[in-house]
């Protein structure tokens, strides 16, 4: 830290390191800000004609070029419930298996898969979930599920292996990976001696998890949900292969649906009107803006339950 | 060495991008966006041309849809469409538009035992089976156009397409044409919003679930249907007769069709009459602007079209594209010469 030889030189690199470091940081804020008001420009035609009433609209008619929000923003919503149900308690029961139960020498491999898992393009998992995945529910599990479930407006309609339930599985595989790496990492980080002390009053490995572990480790859990819920919210590629890509409503799981981004991914090449397009481009900013209050949210509900779990 | 090849082949691409190349010696590029369905020909009749004159074509296909757009901004020398635009709408932005190459839409399905060419279907069965009115292929409407053939009791599932398409204008003017049920329900565009059934992204997307699904039916570009070994259907023609789907059918429709008495053009080869016509045929189409600033330009891109117009049917053949019959080749140029125009002059011939 020899500052006198060649000060002005080195508080001329300084200067110019902040204010790149700035610059730099800056351009974050200003391409969303920019972003934003993009999106709000170009949906202004959808906004001025439709209102407020878009967003829960349900007619999708580019002929009469009348257009609603409704179904994607329910498709989007329900895929990514599907998909949370279903990864995060596995996910958690993953983590728990690799940083409590498994040996190193199997943990380690396992772990590697996992992270593998999620450098997988999406549209892999598209055509995996249309060649694969579709069959296997036509042949089998939509079928099976219609016979345990026979009456249940769930799984109505033909089993055609595509919809809203398969979209869910894929969606679930995705986002699996991810859940799963953030909630190890926490759980590995929960102290030995904390753990030790449960052991120690007699607690089975059960009771030391769920009493110490994963309250332990509750922020980090959440933050592995909110970083899966995030994904899924706006996965393209693989949903739009699997949902069936249709403009409606359907009580059943086996119905075909359509997501915000898939929506966007099928229809925005050939919208020529202005208003269909307009409309798209404000379906993009609904999911912006969704996944902006999500984040919102989830800094939120991180922050009280610090304050909850330290308090306690 | 490599390191210096790399520095300079970044110097051409930024060259390039700025337009420096198009002002050098004998280097001249033509640019054109829009529909993805005619690209594989383009791209190939380009390479062609290339080769022999030395003119470079460079085509995005970013969607018919987008190609109007950057045509209208004269951001490229010509945009392209699968579906033409209506002559109040050239006109507004001084467009001039003509067909360049042919495709089929056929109608393809997956019932166990039937075969290929087999089931005949007419206007109004297609267009109810697509309106969600026909629900079984049992049904004794199918049966009584098809003494004969073994039909099973089994749901029927449509299969169209998801994403905004030409594929999908032409299908659907087709069914608007032909059926006032699905005129007053429907309607014709890229995209529509169906009665029932499923979206498949693409071409490829919809032969995937007919292929997949029991029972199913949808449509897709002549190609696919043959490039997958598809169930295609007979279809009713105008005439009355029912013709499959091939070549020579799309350019009967074609042949057939009365381009001199379209205002700006505005043809769609649907429902065309004919004894041999597809009736489900469809143009993709090239826009240009009606008056050109660089003479020279304009000619160049002309050139290339006429070119393609002369030379190009084998090669759109071999990508199973059907080309336009000489008759209607040598209307459009003469289109050209009435009616494009750089400084008052005729740019063509």
């Amino acid at each position: 830290m020899e500052r006198k030889p060649h000060g002005r030189a080195q508080a001329l690199g300084e200067s110019l390191f902040r204010g790149a470091a700035r610059t730099c940081a800056a351009f974050v804020l200003v391409a969303m800000v920019a972003i934003f008001v993009e999106l709000l420009r170009h949906s202004h035609l959808s906004l001025g004609r439709f209102g407020w009433g878009f967003l829960w609209s349900n007619v999708w008619n580019p002929v009469i070029e009348t257009f609603g929000a409704a179904s994607s923003i329910f498709g989007t919503i329900v895929s990514t419930l599907i998909a949370l149900v279903i990864a995060v308690p596995l996910s958690l029961v993953i983590a728990l298996f690799l940083v409590e139960v498994a040996h190193p020498r199997l943990a380690r491999p396992v772990g590697y898969a996992i992270e593998l898992l999620a450098a997988i393009p999406s549209i892999i998992y598209g055509m995996w979930g249309l060649f694969v995945l579709a069959p296997i529910m036509a042949d089998h599990v939509q079928p099976a599920l219609q016979k345990v479930f026979g009456d249940l407006p769930l799984v109505q309609g033909p089993p055609m292996g595509i919809g809203m339930l398969t979209a869910g599985l894929v969606l679930a595989l995705m986002v699996l990976p991810f859940i799963t790496a953030v909630v190890r990492d926490i759980f590995a980080l929960v102290p030995p001696v904390m753990k030790e002390a449960g052991y120690g009053m007699g607690a089975t490995t059960l009771e030391v998890t769920r009493k110490v572990t994963v309250r332990y480790g509750m922020r980090g859990i959440v933050g592995g949900v909110f970083l899966g819920l995030g994904r899924a919210i706006g996965e393209t590629m693989a949903v739009t292969f699997v949902i069936g890509n249709d403009h409606g409503i359907a009580a059943s799981l086996f119905a075909s649906g359509n997501t915000i981004a898939s929506t966007l991914a099928n229809e925005f090449t050939e919208a020529s009107e202005p208003v269909y397009l307009s409309a798209l481009v404000e379906l993009g900013l609904i999911l912006f803006c969704v996944t902006f209050l999500i984040q919102i949210a989830a800094q939120l509900w991180l922050k009280r339950l610090a304050i909850r779990l330290g308090t306690e | 060495m490599r390191r210096g090849g790399k520095t300079w082949s970044m110097v051409a691409v930024v060259a390039s991008v700025l337009g420096l190349a198009g002002t050098g010696v004998a280097q001249t590029t033509i640019s054109g966006a829009g529909a993805t369905f005619p690209y594989p020909v383009y791209a190939k009749w380009a390479a062609e041309y290339a080769k022999q004159t030395g003119v470079q074509l460079n085509y995005q296909s970013i969607g018919s849809g987008g190609g109007i757009a950057q045509i209208k901004a004269k951001t490229v020398d010509f945009g392209a469409s699968d579906a033409p635009l209506l002559a109040k709408d050239l006109d507004a932005a001084g467009l001039i538009q003509w067909p360049m190459v042919m495709g089929g839409v056929v109608p393809v399905l997956n019932v166990r035992g039937i075969a290929p060419g087999e089931l005949k279907l007419t206007p109004t069965l297609l267009a109810d089976l697509f309106l969600g009115k026909i629900t079984r292929w049992s049904d004794p409407r199918i049966a009584e156009v098809n003494p004969g053939v073994n039909l099973p009791d089994l749901a029927i599932a449509i299969v169209h397409r998801a994403d905004g398409s030409g594929t999908t204008w032409i299908f659907t003017n087709y069914l608007d044409k032909v059926s006032p049920d699905w005129h007053s329900k429907v309607g014709t565009s890229t995209a529509v919003s169906w009665p029932v059934g499923v979206g498949g992204k693409g071409n490829e997307g919809v032969a995937a679930y007919v292929l997949r699904i029991n029972g199913s039916i949808g449509y897709v570009e002549y190609a696919y249907a043959l490039q997958n070994k598809m169930t295609y259907t007979k279809l009713q023609n105008a005439a009355g007769d029912f013709v499959s789907p091939t070549s020579e059918a799309f350019q009967a429709a074609a042949a057939n069709a009365d381009w001199s008495s379209a205002p700006g053009l505005y043809m769609v080869l649907t429902a065309q009459p004919g004894k041999a016509s597809w009736p489900i045929t469809g143009a993709t189409f090239i826009l240009f602007h009606k008056e050109q600033k660089d003479a020279a330009k304009a000619k160049a891109v002309l050139s290339f079209w006429a070119w393609c117009y002369a030379n190009g049917q084998k090669m759109a053949e071999e990508l199973d594209y059907v080309p336009m019959p000489k008759n209607v080749a040598d209307f459009v140029e003469a289109k050209w010469h009435a009616e494009i125009r750089s400084g008052g002059q005729a740019v063509w011939p």
